[in-house]
């Protein structure tokens, strides 16, 4: 039962790092309908920025650790924000109205360069990073020794998670921007009509998604305690999962996805086989999808004859 | 008289809590051609959707008679097999070609199970066999012969996509054609047609049905229903609400009353077409 | 994405000039260094001691922004010159029907030359073994294209087809000593019958569903690949597949090898040339079945599945049967393909089946022009060839790669083949622009 417990924690963090990332697949399929393949990589420059950020801020002689935390924090996000701006602006924004695959491989081959620009500017090296927050809770003391620890970086994971869900559900459901964001993902051309601009919206959706992505490597950085440029298509294609597991286009299907995906890793891990634990993550999407082919709190299809 | 072709009993279909057709029983006779008619958002669409397998009724019956007496209840079909083994084609009220093949190709397209079959499942054409080259041609004669009816064999090589709003039109009747069915349904095939248009369009349909196919169309343009209709039947809010001869239709206080409360000039068409 | 083009911002007046430029190139001399102010400007590298240590290459950072800033105004001098971007404007008329004459003899004059690479280059090793690696992806290109560009099929994981053929072939081969000639149909067979495995419960999944679940299922198969140790090696691959026979006459230097039979002195080319014709043959074989298969009832029923699956099943033609014939067709290239790989490289590991290579072959066909034969061989060859090129680059080969990328799809984004053919006409065969035809949603 402690083991269970234990695990059910650790799943429950993982999860709230894929479903940071999976928001901004869904939120950028929702409005634009295509598969933004640069995002893992986007996820992956996020874990980067906030790595070299620490170090640059702890050259610069501040030693408080919140303070130094938050300006990561806000410095990775803003930066990772721009690339998510930039790469809208030359690699998509030229293809909005064009064949649907032509974006996607613009995707595919900004993922290419995101990767491989890491990969060149920061060495193929995995970067490892000393445990910044440490400490933790005992919550149950078991019986054979074993004991169900919650520890300090898993609290400010969940926590950080919820606080920007609550923050990015208001931005949606109350500010002029959700609401042009709503609109021009029911229709464009109405939208555009009247009044909204459109480009900006869509801009924003990437600058935000971005931003959570940018969180999310953050998160990653202090809870595994290293990145490596090649950690984003991994981490991609599991939030892609996650958002498709719990319904594309849906913004608490991606959370709920990113949790059950968390989930299931863990838990498989666990008790199967870790090898498998990927094997497994997918096998369960592709079984999901066949019973629920829109996926957990997707909109069920109405065909229009 | 021998038994309709189409006799649809007591349907019904929901969708969550809404009702869009209730408890609606009517029959086509064979080789005639029956109009659905009736206000905007009456139900007609989901019968025909019902009755060529998109939907699937959620109660009653449709059974389908062939000219040999084998009797087919459409409601346990669905999806394509209405088509391939019920010989029912349908045309959509938002014309749905296949744009980027060209006319003749979507004419060979509608003819894909019987060139399947000629074709071996596909080995026997790989290799060429000399029977399969004959369906094939055989194939390309009919869409000829059907492209000549609809006016439309000096496009036979254009792309679908290029046609005209009304040549789009006809030739979705002559893809509807080449699956060769016992019933035809037309879902408003006089929509935005001109005047001159429509009249070739009553003279198609008109010729069709004097080949022996049947057909049950849905129409809001009242001089096609008034004039080449042989039996009307006139649906609101999902349910019956009258049917006849067209002059009676015509004539019908329920029905005048429903156009009028749904639409006044849908109420005067249909008072002042056929006169 | 159906929507119409609705200019929203930046209305017809492009306001040029000096200052514009320049003020554009500022702007964008700005963000490229906020970007890269923390990502070049700082290096990181993980110390001796476990740590991470770091220094600062200013004068790197200070490059790649002036040089963004050149670029910025070279390429606004470029748009202004070349007026609007227009795609019909780029090409006058006369050069584009040049292109359509030229179009009708391209492909018999690079088959012609294809057939005689091995004896222009007989010499030549590397470009023999490039022309090899050219040809293996002509084929899966062409194997891709039945799903994705007749089919309109989105398949994210066509390498795992590959995989399936490689391992077959490499498995049947060194287990059990079964020669290539018998494992080839086999292999075609295996990843034909996983197609079909996989696609009978996805196919009814639509546009990027599927599209996901076919790049699970490619990360599926190279997942139990690497972990099924005690069948496929795991990461170190399988070793030691026999080579390719010439129809049970080896092509090695022993008393009963083809060139001691022959009486001509014996070349290790002998074998690549062989390979080549084999790879040759097999694409060939690829390109002929489609071509034909397109004139058959079947191959129409794919492409108007593209068009309109709706309208499809309106005229009785069975949309899953359909969609699994072509995903099994295209399956079934695939394996054909992975059993040549793996005779021609004579060791496999999973690394060579990684979504990189499902994304490169989705890139050549898109690049081709979807569902055009002649298109996705020219794609090929560019990107392989083009590939081969910055094989200087080291490093940053992939970086270039995935700029061209972006850059060939916003300079083409409906390929280099622009149009259609017909697969069948009554009086004359006209090409349908490719804006007509629809690229499927599935």
């Amino acid at each position: 039962m402690d083991y269970f417990a234990q695990q059910l924690i650790n799943g429950l963090v993982l999860g709230s790092i894929y479903g940071l990332i999976a928001i901004g697949y869904t939120m950028v399929y929702g409005i634009v309908g295509m598969i933004n393949f640069a995002h893992g990589d986007i996820f992956m420059i996020g874990g980067f920025i906030a790595l070299i950020s620490f170090l640059v801020l702890v050259s610069f002689g501040l030693t408080a650790i919140p303070v130094i935390l938050l300006l990561v924090l806000l410095v990775s996000m803003a930066v990772t924000a721009l690339y998510g701006w930039t790469i809208e602006r030359i690699a998509y924004r030229p293809l909005r109205h064009s064949f649907r695959l032509a974006p996607m491989l613009s995707a595919i081959g900004m993922s290419f360069v995101l990767t491989n620009f890491s990969q060149v500017s920061q060495g193929a090296r995995v970067k490892p990073v000393p445990p910044i927050i440490t400490g933790g809770h005992t919550l149950h003391e078991g019986s054979q020794g074993f004991a169900v620890q919650l520890s300090n970086i898993q609290i400010v994971v969940v926590l950080t998670t919820l606080v920007l869900l609550a923050l990015f559900t208001w931005i949606v459901s109350r500010t002029r921007l959700g609401r042009d964001m709503r609109a021009c993902e029911q229709d464009q051309t109405m939208a555009a009509l009247l009044g909204v601009d459109v480009d900006r919206t869509i801009s924003m959706t990437f600058v935000i998604g971005a931003a959570l992505a940018a969180v999310a490597g953050m998160m990653y950085l202090l809870y595994y305690g290293l990145v490596d440029f090649f950690m984003g298509f991994v981490a991609g294609i599991k939030a892609f999962t996650a958002a498709v597991l719990g319904g594309i286009g849906s913004l608490p299907g991606a959370m709920l996805g990113g949790l059950a995906i968390g989930l299931i890793e863990t838990f498989w891990s666990a008790y199967f086989s870790v090898e498998y634990k990927d094997v497994a993550a997918f096998s369960i999407l592709i079984v999901v999808l066949i019973f629920m082919p829109t996926g957990l709190l997707g909109r069920p299809e109405v065909e229009k004859v | 008289m021998s038994e309709p072709i189409l006799s649809v009993n007591h349907l019904m279909m929901r969708f969550g809590g809404i009702v869009a057709v209730n408890d609606l029983s009517f029959v086509a006779q064979r080789k005639q051609i029956t109009a659905l008619i009736g206000p905007n958002g009456a139900g007609k669409t989901t019968v025909f959707n019902c009755i060529t397998g998109f939907y699937r009724p959620s109660g009653g019956s449709i059974r389908l008679t062939h000219d040999d007496g084998h009797a087919i209840q459409l409601e346990r079909l669905n999806d394509f097999r209405i088509s391939q083994q019920a010989k029912v084609a349908r045309t959509f009220q938002n014309i749905r070609l296949f744009p980027g093949m060209t006319l003749l190709e979507n004419l060979m397209v509608a003819q894909h199970n019987a060139l399947m079959r000629a074709s071996g499942l596909t080995f026997l054409g790989l290799i060429g066999a000399p029977s399969w080259r004959q369906a094939e041609q055989h194939a390309i004669e009919l869409a000829r012969n059907w492209l000549t009816r609809v006016n439309l064999l000096d496009r036979a090589d254009d792309a679908a996509g290029n046609l005209a709003y009304g040549d789009q039109r006809r030739l979705e009747i002559a893809r509807a054609m080449c699956t060769e069915p016992a019933l035809l349904c037309l879902d408003e095939p006089a929509a935005g047609l001109n005047a001159r248009e429509s009249g070739a369009l009553n003279e198609l349909l008109l010729a069709i049905r004097g080949d022996g196919t049947s057909i049950l169309l849905i129409e809001h343009d009242m001089s096609v229903v008034m004039e080449i209709s042989d039996h009307v039947v006139v649906m609101d809010y999902g349910v019956k609400i009258a049917e006849g001869t067209p002059q009676a239709v015509r004539d019908d206080p329920k029905v005048i009353a429903a156009y009028l409360g749904a639409d006044e000039e849908e109420a005067i068409a249909v008072m002042e077409s056929g006169t | 994405m159906s929507t119409p083009n609705v200019r929203t911002s930046q209305a017809a007046q492009q306001p040029s000039g000096a200052a514009f430029i320049f003020k554009k190139a500022l702007i964008s001399a700005l963000v490229a260094l906020v970007l890269f102010s923390l990502m070049i400007g700082v290096r990181t590298e993980a110390g001796n001691q476990g740590g991470l240590i770091y220094w600062t290459r200013f004068d790197d950072l200070a490059a790649m922004v002036a040089a963004v800033f050149g670029g910025s105004i070279v390429v606004e001098l470029l748009r202004q010159w070349l007026g609007p971007v227009d795609k019909e404007k780029l090409v006058p008329p006369v050069v584009r029907s040049a292109t359509a004459l030229a179009g009708r003899w391209i492909a018999p004059a690079l088959l012609i030359f294809t057939f005689l690479v091995p004896v222009i280059f007989y010499d030549q090793r590397y470009i023999l073994d490039l022309a090899i690696l050219v040809l293996t992806y002509v084929m899966l290109g062409w194997g891709l294209n039945v799903v994705v560009g007749l089919a309109g099929l989105l398949d994210l994981g066509y390498v795992a087809f590959y995989a399936v053929g490689a391992y077959s072939y490499a498995l049947l081969a060194t287990n059990f000593g079964l020669s290539f000639w018998v494992c080839l149909p086999l292999a075609g067979i295996l990843a034909a019958f996983w197609g079909v495995l996989l696609g009978f419960p996805v196919l009814r999944l639509r546009g990027d569903y599927l599209a996901i679940v076919t790049l699970a299922f490619g990360e599926i198969i190279r997942l139990v690949i690497i972990n099924w140790q005690s069948l496929t090696g795991g990461p170190n691959g399988v070793s030691g597949i026999p080579r390719p026979t010439f129809f049970g006459i080896p092509l090695d230097n022993s008393d009963d090898g083809l060139a001691a039979k022959l009486g001509i002195e014996f070349s290790p080319t002998h074998r690549v040339v062989f390979l080549f014709y084999l790879i040759l043959a097999m694409a060939l074989l690829t390109n002929w079945v489609t071509i034909r298969l397109r004139r058959l009832p079947i191959g129409r029923a794919w492409e108007a599945l593209r068009e309109d699956e709706v309208a499809c099943r309106a005229l009785g033609i069975n949309t899953t049967t359909t969609k699994l014939t072509a995903f099994a067709t295209g399956a079934m290239f695939g394996g054909f393909a992975g059993a040549f790989f793996a005779t021609r490289q004579g060791f496999i590991s999973p690394e060579s089946f990684t979504f990189q290579e499902s994304a490169l072959v989705l890139a050549i066909v898109v690049l081709g022009g979807m569902g055009s034969q002649l298109g996705v061989a020219l794609a090929a060859l560019a990107m392989i060839g083009g590939f081969e090129l910055f094989r200087g680059l080291d490093q940053y080969r992939m970086l270039v790669f995935g700029i061209a990328m972006v850059l060939l799809m916003i300079w083409r984004p409906r390929g280099l083949i622009g149009h259609r053919a017909p697969t069948v006409f009554l009086e004359k065969s006209q090409a349908i622009s490719s804006d007509l035809v629809k690229e499927g949603h599935g």
